[in-house]
């Protein structure tokens, strides 16, 4: 068999049957991917939501609350999580553009008196090494348990309260300004939660 | 018997004589950009090894289909659907690494070791060769990239495979993780690779 030659008809249907071809690849490999994708993603957040908040018995999923805000560009996702019925906590995802390289995406959970249960990275593209120690234990555990109307959310160098990372104060800065924010929102929502009861 | 040895040669001359990194210094994106651990130099040279290997396959099935004017924008479509491919089935089945590897995996696209491959060998031989100079090519780019990964993390973060190595209190060379880091240690392993193989090989 031999070459085809270059004419343009030669050129316009090879290419052209190539084209179509992994279209077609694509789209099966797309469809075939895309329950998997979202089975994934939704499987990361519950993940997460089992870290950060207390105990709870429904499914913090079903009744998501989206809320865009100007300080984020992601919209800010507020979970609830129950107990017999009862609220016991909420998780809230916010994030901060400020990181070294960009976006830092957290989830945090509150307990109802507004104390920080714990925190789970979503989403960081620090260097490894230095900024992605924000994950290790040692550096949330001075989170935990802390009320945020009391606790400073900034590092040291800022007058807060918080050490920063050595040698990764822009991380931890990134952190400290997505907690705050996800602290902002949660004080938002009790207040608008206790109006309406009222 | 003679094509057997061919064939071995034909397979060794990717891992050694010609490795696409210490030798033939191909690809250098990825390699300078995800090798920050062992396990990303590890995960990136399997995702390129796959893309590898199937675009050689499929052009040296379609080689003489395709007119030579238009042989590249033909190899690039084929190179970046199972490039597509490769990052849809991450995503779904491997979502950590997946993030790990992050923007790296569409650059396979233009990894030039991949085209290079398709230019310089699918498109003129048999499907048999070329895939067994994908494999070659292949399993050499994933040993640079661990062996790669695996100094950088080692000297920079202390730790192998996520393993610490050693104790929290060791000063390490941060730089190994930095992006000069990846250069310093790229070309102290390429004079390394380059000595040794010169005694081995004669």
């Amino acid at each position: 068999m031999s070459k085809k030659e270059s004419t343009f008809i030669n050129m316009v249907v090879s290419l052209l049957v190539i084209t179509i071809i992994s279209g077609f690849l694509l789209g099966y490999v797309n469809d075939l991917t895309i329950k998997p994708k979202a089975k994934a993603r939704l499987q990361k957040k519950v993940d997460a939501l089992k870290i950060v908040l207390p105990e709870f018995d429904n499914n913090p999923v079903e009744n998501i609350k989206k809320i865009k805000s100007e300080k984020s560009k992601d919209s800010i996702e507020i979970y609830t999580a129950y107990l017999n019925k009862s609220i016991v906590g909420t998780a809230i995802t916010s994030s901060s553009e400020k990181g070294f390289n960009g976006l830092v995406k957290l989830m945090v959970g509150f307990k109802l008196n507004g104390n920080i249960q714990n925190i789970q990275i979503l989403d960081q593209k620090e260097t490894p090494g230095l900024g992605t120690k924000m994950k290790g234990d040692n550096f949330i555990k001075q989170f935990r348990g802390k009320n945020p109307s009391i606790y400073k959310l900034k590092v040291k160098k800022d007058g807060g309260d918080i050490d920063a990372l050595t040698g990764a104060t822009i991380s931890s800065r990134a952190f400290a300004e997505s907690v705050q924010l996800a602290y902002d929102e949660f004080v938002k929502t009790k207040k608008s939660t206790k109006t309406t009861e009222n | 018997m003679a094509g057997i040895i061919n064939q071995k040669q034909n397979f060794l001359k990717g891992i050694v004589k010609e490795n696409p990194i210490f030798v033939m210094l191909l690809g250098m994106c990825p390699t300078l950009g995800v090798t920050t651990s062992a396990f990303n130099g590890l995960g990136m040279g399997v995702a390129t090894l796959f893309v590898l290997l199937m675009s050689n396959i499929v052009v040296s099935l379609v080689k003489n289909q395709i007119p030579n004017k238009v042989r590249i924008p033909a190899f690039i479509i084929i190179i970046a659907s199972f490039v597509t491919v490769v990052e849809m089935v991450l995503e779904a089945f491997v979502p950590f690494l997946y993030e790990q590897l992050g923007i790296f995996i569409p650059l396979i696209v233009v990894n030039c070791l991949i085209l290079g491959r398709a230019e310089a060998f699918a498109s003129k031989n048999n499907v048999l060769s070329s895939i067994i100079d994908a494999l070659g090519m292949g399993i050499g780019f994933v040993i640079a990239l661990t062996v790669l990964g695996a100094t950088r993390e080692m000297l920079g973060n202390g730790s192998l495979f996520d393993f610490k190595i050693f104790s929290e209190n060791v000063n390490t060379f941060i730089v190994f993780i930095l992006p000069p880091g990846a250069f310093i240690a790229l070309a102290y392993l390429t004079v390394l690779f380059n000595k040794v193989t010169s005694k081995i090989v004669g």
